[in-house]
């Protein structure tokens, strides 16, 4: 038969955004508080990013992923939380969720929901990268889970093609691995998208930058033998022969459960549309992390998590909130996307007051126009410059002014 | 020194299903191939469609295996457990000229044995398939096409030729064929096999075969067909096989279900001379790009799961080339282009009838297994994941590996200790579904390693 697990709070995924919100939820209210986490061990990502660079933001340190996981793990279970590993949401029709884990099949049964389930690279053939299919095609996800989590080797020369942040988190487990990188491809023209990376980066690896550039086909039978590339401005193209290839980037939520709950999706993140207290279409259920935001660091998207969970504790409460009909915050080129997707301005602020965006342009003084139905709202120069492959920070209060009763608002740069 | 009564070279969905007949046979059966696996070669990169074979070219034999083979896989579908799903075509005709045409391919069918076609008019083609571009201008509905497995046949019979005693004689490639007064002698890159009987279902390597037996009747042409497969959320876009009107240059371009719960687009027909090009193309990409824009403008919103190309063995010959030669002892089974997965339990059959004629004695074995019981990897139907009673007894099939394809522990252990095993990750794949779906691998890649590798110091 199958079993029903019980709770006020079930929180999908068992990352950052996922176990920060169960940390906070139980130990700030009373609610029983479930975490359904399909991995054997909880944490999410950072469980196999094995370097620095995690905990900042909320844990005001700078720790290793694996490390920081665990105490993200730590400090949900310390408040109380359920965590169950192995445990994955299988389907959810909006009504009916069930899961799978050793112990059987069972039936979720919560008044709240938090959609905390993450983003995934896209691989090769989401890309629609011809060519043929050798060993060592791998992505980020991939190379690191093997290298870190399983203890496996990979090749010895790798082409990493992207120019995120994540790149050079792949670069660096290649290392680890005793596997050179050769050379680094990215279709954008700067190398200032590198820029935080360009001091330890470049000194420390000293892979090519081929920038500018296109991936046309993998080579080789069994096993890598290289990948074409094509110069995007004048057509010329050349062969980096490496025995591996990592696809970084190029996130896509893992929005399944969303859509198949037939929650609305923005166009943009193509993660559930959500208001600036993190409120999906749906009453009662909630998401937040790199579901919403693919990809931002895991403290934004732990932080993330916690100003969803208050969200959710006043839900649980029965707190009223606004009733309004928010208005579409729209990203217009070279946005990519901009999230929270919902303003109005009765609704509080998102986590840490910021519009969250990204931008398929390097912009080196950013000047943010904010319209609506063609008027200027605002127009706001950020120190800050726009950068393809990480996040692009927005004060939230650039939105102020905009009227309720108005058309959607539109962001450009 | 073992001398079989038969050796067939070739482990393709064809090879093993004349291996699985003959096997039930009082008779030592060899099966050859230079892959680490069955069903490594076209038989595991088609289209994947069980053909009813309405639209064969009356009076061939191909026509006649086709409709035969049909009947006979989907018996032995529903025995063994290999995802079948009768979700029938629609033909659609784009221009004035295709829409004169069906008709005639409704008699053809007919002619062909296949009576419930149906003529349909615009209206009724959009009521048949809702998300299908504009500009359709009628259509013929073939209720019976039904989409399959394309990996799952191969292993079944291969399965169960090998519970009947036959030998499974993987990774050998066959380098030269010595026909002698009363036994062949088949060198390979692992030695040699002895044989009094010789199939030759090689493929694509059929022809190259054929010469060492004296003959210079056929050449094989790879016609390669690319295909892209679309993840399963837009699988809610269509339930049916939609087809285009076929022209000389074969089949063309489709979408269909998978058994998987994809939504699939393709084959591109090109014709190469490189037997071993089965990678995908810039060109073939942009072509599809275009027919599917137009088939199904929506289908492009979704992700592209996942992208293959497969050779068909396309021979100047307008028929299936299936002959037996009593002198050498030998039957050649070749130009098995594009309808072979749905006509291979009858190519077996017929070729027993050639064995039969040839004066072979094919008395049934005293004792024969069942057919196997497969592994249940159709989206459609209850998979182990799902499963109160199979977690109970075993909670590996409650241990979720691959998310995205909701593969379990279980069956990747099964895969890999099974009679017919998987020895890599693609023969993993091909069990299980495991690294199939949308995340290609980041999750559970090395996960699926790592069970490999265990599997194979176990082995050791
Ligand atoms: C290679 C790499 C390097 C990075 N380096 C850094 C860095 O140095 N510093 C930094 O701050 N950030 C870094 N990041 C980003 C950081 O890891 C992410 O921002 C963070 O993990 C996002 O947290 P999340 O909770 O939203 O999602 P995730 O960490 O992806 O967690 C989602 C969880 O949901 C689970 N899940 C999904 N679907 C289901 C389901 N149906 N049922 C049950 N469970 C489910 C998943 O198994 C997963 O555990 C890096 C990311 C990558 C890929
Ligand atoms: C794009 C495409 C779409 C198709 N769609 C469909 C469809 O929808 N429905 C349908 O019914 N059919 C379809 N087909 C056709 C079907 O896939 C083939 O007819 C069938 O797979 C042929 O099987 P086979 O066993 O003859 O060949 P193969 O599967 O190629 O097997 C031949 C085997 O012989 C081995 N071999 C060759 N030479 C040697 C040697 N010298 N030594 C040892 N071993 C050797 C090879 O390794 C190989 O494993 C399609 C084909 C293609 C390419």
């Amino acid at each position: 038969m199958t079993t029903t697990i019980s709770a006020d709070v079930a929180i999908i995924g068992g990352g950052p955004a996922g176990l920060t919100a169960a940390a906070d939820l139980a130990s700030r209210t009373r609610a029983r508080v479930v975490v359904l986490e399909r991995e054997q061990e909880a944490g999410g990502i950072p469980r196999h990013s094995d370097h620095l660079g995690y905990g900042i933001r909320d844990k005001r340190r700078f720790t290793t992923g694996p490390r920081y996981a665990r105490r993200l793990v730590d400090e949900a279970l310390a408040a109380g939380a359920d965590l169950r590993t192995e445990t994955m949401v299988t389907s959810w029709d909006g009504t009916d969720m069930l899961v799978t884990s050793p112990e059987g099949r069972a039936r979720v049964e919560a008044t709240a929901i938090v959609l905390a389930t993450g983003a995934r690279e896209r691989p090769r053939p989401a890309r629609m990268i011809p060519g043929s299919r050798p060993a060592g095609v791998l992505t980020t996800g991939e190379l690191q889970n093997t290298v870190h989590l399983h203890h496996r080797t990979v090749g010895s020369r790798a082409v990493v093609v992207g120019g995120e942040l994540v790149s050079w988190s792949a670069v660096m487990t290649l290392k680890e691995a005793g596997c050179r990188t050769e050379a680094l491809v990215t279709s954008h023209a700067a190398p200032e998208s590198y820029a935080v990376f360009n001091l330890g980066g470049r000194v420390m690896f000293r892979p090519r930058l081929v920038t500018g550039h296109r991936v046309v086909q993998v080579l080789g039978r069994r096993r890598v033998e290289g990948v074409e590339v094509e110069d995007i401005a004048t057509g010329r193209r050349e062969v980096l022969p490496c025995d591996t290839v990592v696809f970084t980037g190029d996130w896509i939520p893992d929005h399944e459960l969303a859509r198949s709950a037939g929650i609305a999706l923005d166009r943009g993140t193509r993660g559930p549309l959500v208001d600036p207290l993190g409120r999906t279409g749906r009453e009662g259920v909630f998401a937040a992390g790199n579901l919403v935001h693919p990809v931002d660091t895991a403290d934004v998207a732990a932080l993330g998590g916690q100003h969803v969970a208050r969200s959710v504790a006043r839900f649980l409460d029965g707190e009223p909130m606004p009733h309004v009909a928010p208005l579409r915050v729209v990203g217009d080129a070279p946005f990519a996307w901009v999230t929270p997707g919902l303003f109005h301005p009765r609704l509080p602020a998102p986590a840490r007051s910021r519009l969250e965006t990204w931008v398929t342009e390097f912009v080196r003084v950013p000047r943010v126009t904010v319209r609506q139905d063609g008027r200027v709202l605002t127009r706001r120069a950020l120190p800050w410059p726009a950068s393809p492959g990480r996040v692009f920070r927005v004060p939230w209060n650039v939105l102020d002014g905009a009227d309720p009763n108005g058309g959607p608002i539109h962001l450009s740069l | 020194m073992t001398t079989y009564d038969i050796t067939i070279i070739g482990a393709g969905v064809v090879g093993t299903a004349i291996a699985r007949a003959l096997s039930r046979r009082d008779l030592s059966v060899a099966l050859v191939d230079s892959a680490d696996d069955v069903g490594e070669g076209t038989s595991k990169a088609n289209t994947a469609i069980l053909h009813t074979g309405f639209d064969a070219k009356p009076g061939t034999l191909e026509s006649r295996l086709v409709s035969r083979g049909y009947a006979l896989l989907s018996d032995y579908a529903a025995q063994t457990g290999i995802p079948l799903e009768r979700t029938g075509a629609v033909l659609v005709a784009w221009t004035e000229e295709e829409l004169g045409n069906l008709p005639g391919l409704r008699d053809r069918a007919i002619e062909n044995g296949y009576d419930r076609c149906e003529l349909l008019t615009a209206e009724e083609v959009y009521t048949a398939v809702p998300s299908l571009g504009p500009g359709a201008l009628g259509g013929l509905a073939v209720p019976d096409e039904s989409i399959i497995c394309p990996w799952t046949p191969s292993i079944a019979y291969a399965t169960e030729a090998v519970e009947n005693g036959a030998a499974l004689l993987l990774g050998r490639e066959v380098c030269g064929i010595e026909v002698g007064p009363e036994e062949t002698v088949v060198r390979t890159t692992a030695g040699d096999v002895h044989t009094r009987w010789l199939i030759n279902a090689a493929g694509l390597g059929a022809d190259v075969l054929d010469r060492e037996l004296g003959y210079d009747r056929f050449t094989v042409t790879p016609r390669r067909g690319e295909l892209l497969v679309f993840d399963k959320l837009a699988s809610s876009m269509l339930d049916k096989i939609v087809l285009p009107v076929p022209s000389k240059l074969g089949k063309g371009v489709l979408v269909s279900p998978t058994v998987y719960g994809n939504i699939m687009l393709g084959p591109t027909a090109q014709d190469l001379d490189d037997k071993t090009a089965t990678q995908t193309s810039e060109s073939g990409f942009e072509f599809l790009l275009s027919k599917g824009e137009r088939l199904m403008p929506q289908l492009f919103d979704e992700e592209v799961t996942t992208a293959y190309a497969g050779l068909r063995a396309a021979v100047d010959h307008g028929d299936y080339l299936i002959d037996a030669d009593a002198a050498q002892r030998y039957v050649l089974v070749g130009g098995i282009r594009s309808t072979g997965l749905t006509s291979s339990m009858a190519i077996a059959e017929h070729v027993e009838d050639l064995l039969r004629d040839a004066g072979v004695a094919l008395e049934p074995r005293a004792q024969v297994a069942e057919p196997p019981r497969m592994p249940m990897i159709g989206e459609r139907f209850t998979r182990p994941y799902q499963r109160e009673d199979l977690i109970a007894a075993d909670p590996e099939y409650g241990r979720i590996v691959c998310f995205c394809e909701r593969v379990t522990a279980g069956e990747i252990r099964d895969a890999l200790t099974s009679t017919v095993p998987a020895v890599d990750r693609g023969g993993v794949s091909r069990r299980t579904r495991a690294t199939n779906g949308r995340c290609q691998a980041f999750y559970c890649g090395a996960a699926v390693d790592s069970c490999i590798a265990a599997a194979r110091e176990e082995s050791r």
